[in-house]
């Protein structure tokens, strides 16, 4: 038998190590722990360590450990118990500003976590929490940026003493008619001067209309906006909820993704996600508000609304004093009496606006307006989707101006809940544009433990059998086959923690059959080898020959697949690409295993030896 | 373990037709089963609502569903989910009502008769969201196909890819007809069990075709149909204990792995018998059937070697 080329025992022994290494801090398991960030993301203050262990100390709680890991605070506990006590502790004490998560922190030791390795992240269905697909509505985004044009355009004609005779929408489009060719020929070099965002037509059949839309590029820009905003708010609403690793991305042209893990209230994250509840205060039309809703008719310069409490009719002036976009800061609070408020600081010009108002108005009262709008799906009798706005506008309280104010003051009229709600939303900024959800997982804590318990016990039974079978039939060889193969498992484990990856329940599934899958580069080759025996080759040689002709068919084959796992991993969707990318990775490794790392196996043991037989069955 | 002491002499190419026949009508039927009897998609497609509850004791199907009717869900499936105390609620996708509340909706119902009921999971699909992950997989696993043949084009020859495609397209119309039989449903983690079976598939062929190439090459005397006969025989034992093997660990997963990942099992369990038939029979058949030759394979060289007075 030809000696084998030292180098490859080399680049075994280092796949060996780099493999039991980064696979290591997978079977460490956790700590219990509080995580504790800044809202501002800002640094933690000089003396926090003092703080966090004065506030531990006050409930006679001792951590296992306090610090600084991966750029949190992370306090580490002995049981649940102690982390919730301690949770609520510090919440308390560090008060608003402070993010406080309750979160499970790795016990993979410092030496470990100094050369990069962590273990993989276990998905949703695995650790339990929160899976939300949210669906930015495009088509409201459209139609804002449509009337934007119907008034900005004209008002911009009036400027410049282009007369237009008309402006209406159609077809997702801003249309403008004019009395003759000559002025829409005016108006059109104008608006293409001015407005180059919006790409300009006229229809043939009627030479006096001039149809604006947004260009291609505008409408792309647009909707990307809209869905970037969206996705700073709903970061901002998420960090609110204090949940230690969220995840909020977009995914697509008008998707985002968020991920809660270890939240089970879906209905109140549900709320909050969606809402895009906003205030507006606004002066009371002291005018007959009865005789408005009974007939239809309201007076010029305001609008109709009904109180929340008893459904009342009051008219509001249209203007609007201050609005959800004014607003610098919102907190939950209590009243003087005692009850549920918010309290609201302004910005500057709102401020000044408040304070001529109110500087006039004194004695007279002001409402505040809840705005609310929800996009629910529905279906028609032939299941096809309707989407639908539904717009609540209510008054949730009328108040007396006691005296002048400005930038800050306090709103009154909600449920507790509803305060600390909506002083959340307001201070996360309002959405964009309105979203839906279009797809929802909660996976409890406890589906999730079973689901790693089920997966590792199937895992270890497989690989139990399989060996069996292995020993029992290739007897020596069988031996190699199975270190190949756990060699081939391991180092799939720390690829899967290196990148990060996320491991869910298919990706298990996933792991488990590759295990079986795997054994076959061993096969074909110790079939091989007997083959080459029954045709008369000498052992050594037999086994020489039986390792040279298998591996073209091996790679053929692992080639082929990896193909179709590549396709998959570009082309299908979230689940299935971790599922794709766990089993290229599974094929890559077991062509490596079984043709360095077992014939390795095989040289060590038997090249030295004058062999009659090979032990091959 | 001395099985097989010696390379099997099956003269499999005498069934050539009759297997091609069978596996014909065998497709077709399959193609019937999911046509007119469907497959039982899961919510990952359909869109619809799935709640999981355990509780802590037993639990009556009947009472649970006179629940949920109360609260307006007549058309809800309710049905044991491993064991008498955990619950599969189903709801189809709302018609009339905000579908991303009907979950939070059908929970506060199950609370209020027990309140020691413990959540295990929710999941909320939209029909759009279903409809997508649809097409999605169809798009990939078409260019999945394009892709397998366009590498055995370049590595074999043109003959080999239609064979090996069709065993591909064939194991998976089987596997599917299997699960429109049986009921099984059809969900993402039921498709990765399809994708996964695409790779295996793939896998018994090219070992196939891979010695036939070889034994064209070294056997030049045998006749073509002869040689694709002792390939075959030679990875037959191979083909043997992969499966095995492959099945071991498909039966763990099953016995130990839990409901969520039944369907792939089964799926699969089924998938590698049909493979490594259809490796034989369909695949390395079909390319004889379309006559492939030695000269298909053979390397530029040997050819003008060969023509050598």
């Amino acid at each position: 038998m030809k000696p084998y080329a030292s180098w490859k025992y080399v680049v075994l022994v280092l796949a060996l190590v780099f493999g039991v290494l980064y696979s290591a801090p997978n079977i460490y398991g956790d700590d219990p722990s509080v995580q504790i960030t800044m809202e501002s993301g800002d640094p933690l203050p000089a003396d926090f360590a003092d703080i966090v262990a004065r506030a531990l100390e006050s409930q006679k709680l001792v951590p296992i450990s306090s610090g600084v890991e991966d750029s949190h605070w992370v306090v580490r506990l002995a049981n649940t118990d102690a982390q919730l006590q301690a949770s609520e502790q510090l919440k308390r004490e560090l008060g608003r500003g402070y993010i406080v998560a309750l979160n499970s922190a790795s016990k993979t030791p410092a030496w470990l976590r100094a050369i990069g390795a962590k273990p993989m992240n276990l998905g949703l269905d695995l650790r339990g929490g929160v899976h939300f697909l949210l669906e930015v509505d495009i088509d409201e985004v459209n139609k804002k940026a449509v009337q934007r044009i119907i008034t900005d355009v004209p008002a911009f004609l009036r400027k410049e003493n282009v007369r237009y005779t008309g402006r209406r929408e159609a077809n997702g489009a801003a249309v403008l008619e004019f009395a003759d060719a000559a002025t829409l020929e005016e108006a059109r070099k104008l608006v293409a001067r001015n407005f180059p965002e919006y790409s300009l037509a006229v229809p043939a059949n009627n030479p006096n209309q001039l149809q604006i839309s947004l260009s291609q590029q505008e409408a792309k820009r647009i909707v990307d906006f809209a869905v970037q905003q969206n996705l700073t708010t709903l970061r901002s609403r998420v960090n609110q909820l204090g949940v230690a690793e969220p995840l909020v991305q977009r995914q697509g042209v008008n998707r985002i993704v968020v991920q809660l893990p270890g939240v089970q209230d879906t209905t109140r994250v549900k709320e909050l996600l969606g809402a895009t509840a906003t205030l507006e205060y606004r002066a009371v039309d002291e005018s007959d508000a009865y005789s408005a809703a009974a007939s239809g008719i309201t007076p010029a310069g305001t609008e109709l609304f009904y109180t929340r409490e008893d459904r009342r009719p009051v008219l509001l002036k249209r203007e609007i004093i201050a609005g959800g976009d004014n607003l610098v800061d919102a907190s939950a609070t209590v009243d003087e009496q005692g009850g549920p408020a918010v309290s609201v600081v302004l910005d500057g010009p709102a401020a000044k606006r408040m304070y001529a108002f109110t500087e006039k108005n004194v004695g007279k009262p002001m409402a505040v307006l809840f705005k609310e709008r929800e996009v629910v799906t529905n279906y028609n009798a032939q299941g096809v989707a309707m989407r639908e706005h539904r717009d609540v506008e209510e008054i949730i309280s009328i108040a007396s101006i006691r005296g002048v104010f400005g930038k800050r003051f306090q709103t009154t009229g909600l449920s507790s809940k509803e305060a600390h709600d909506l002083a959340l939303l307001l201070k996360a900024g309002a959405l964009a544009a309105p979203v839906e959800i279009v797809e929802e997982r909660t996976v409890g804590p406890s589906l999730g433990a079973d689901n790693i318990r089920r997966g590792i016990a199937a895992a270890v039974l497989g690989m139990a059998l399989v060996g069996l079978f292995m020993v029992v039939y290739y007897r020596v060889f069988g031996l190699f086959a199975v270190a190949a193969v756990l060699l081939n498992t391991v180092l799939v484990a720390a690829i899967l923690s290196l990148l990060q990856a996320t491991l869910t329940m298919p990706g298990i599934a996933g792991i488990v059959l590759h295990l079986g899958i795997a054994i076959d580069a061993n096969v074909l080759i110790y079939e091989r080898i007997r083959e080459e025996l029954r045709n008369g080759m000498k052992p050594h040689a037999a086994i020489e020959a039986g390792y040279d002709r298998a591996f073209l068919t091996i790679a053929d084959a692992n080639i082929t697949v990896l193909i179709a796992t590549m396709t998959l991993f570009a082309l299908g969707a979230g689940p299935i690409k971790g599922f794709a990318i766990t089993l290229a990775i599974g094929i890559v490794c077991s062509q490596f295993t079984a043709i360095v790392g077992s014939r390795a196996l095989a040289q060590l043991f038997f090249a030295k030896r004058p062999l009659k037989d090979v032990p091959v069955w | 373990m001395k099985i097989f002491a010696n390379v099997p002499n099956i003269n499999f190419m005498a069934q050539r037709k009759t297997g091609l026949w069978a596996s014909g009508v065998l497709t077709l039927v399959a193609i019937a089963l999911i046509a007119f009897h469907g497959l039982n998609f899961g919510i990952d497609f359909t869109g619809g609502v799935l709640v999981e509850v355990s509780y802590p004791q037993q639990v009556e199907l009947e009472e649970v569903r006179s629940e949920l009717g109360e609260a307006g869900y007549h058309n809800a499936m309710v049905q044991h989910f491993g064991s008498n105390s955990s619950l599969l609620i189903r709801l189809p996708p709302a018609r009339d009502a905000s579908t991303a509340e009907v979950s939070s909706r059908v929970l506060e119902a199950l609370h209020a008769q027990e309140k020691g009921i413990e959540l295990r999971r929710i999941e909320f699909v939209g029909p759009q969201v279903g409809e997508e992950l649809f097409n999605d997989g169809g798009l990939a696993l078409l260019v999945a196909f394009i892709g397998i043949a366009v590498y055995i084009m370049f590595r074999f020859e043109w003959k080999f890819s239609v064979g090996a495609v069709a065993a591909v397209i064939h194991d998976v119309i089987m596997v599917l007809g299997f699960l429109a039989l049986f009921d099984i449903e059809f969900d993402i983690t039921t498709l990765a069990a399809i994708l996964a079976l695409m790779g295996y598939s793939n896998n018994e062929t090219i070992v196939i075709f891979d010695r036939v190439r070889e034994n064209l090459r070294d056997e030049r005397r045998m006749e073509v149909l002869d040689v694709v006969n002792l390939s075959v025989n030679q990875t037959l034992l191979r083909s043997i204990i992969t499966h095995v093997s492959t099945s071991l660990v498909l039966i763990a997963l099953l016995a130990l792995g839990g409901a969520t990942v039944h369907s792939f099992s089964s799926a699969l369990l089924v998938g590698v018998i049909v493979a490594t038939y259809s490796s034989i029979y369909i695949s390395t058949n079909l390319a004889v059937a379309l006559g492939v030759s030695r000269e298909d394979l053979l390397p530029p060289q040997d050819k003008e070697l060969d023509e050598m007075p």
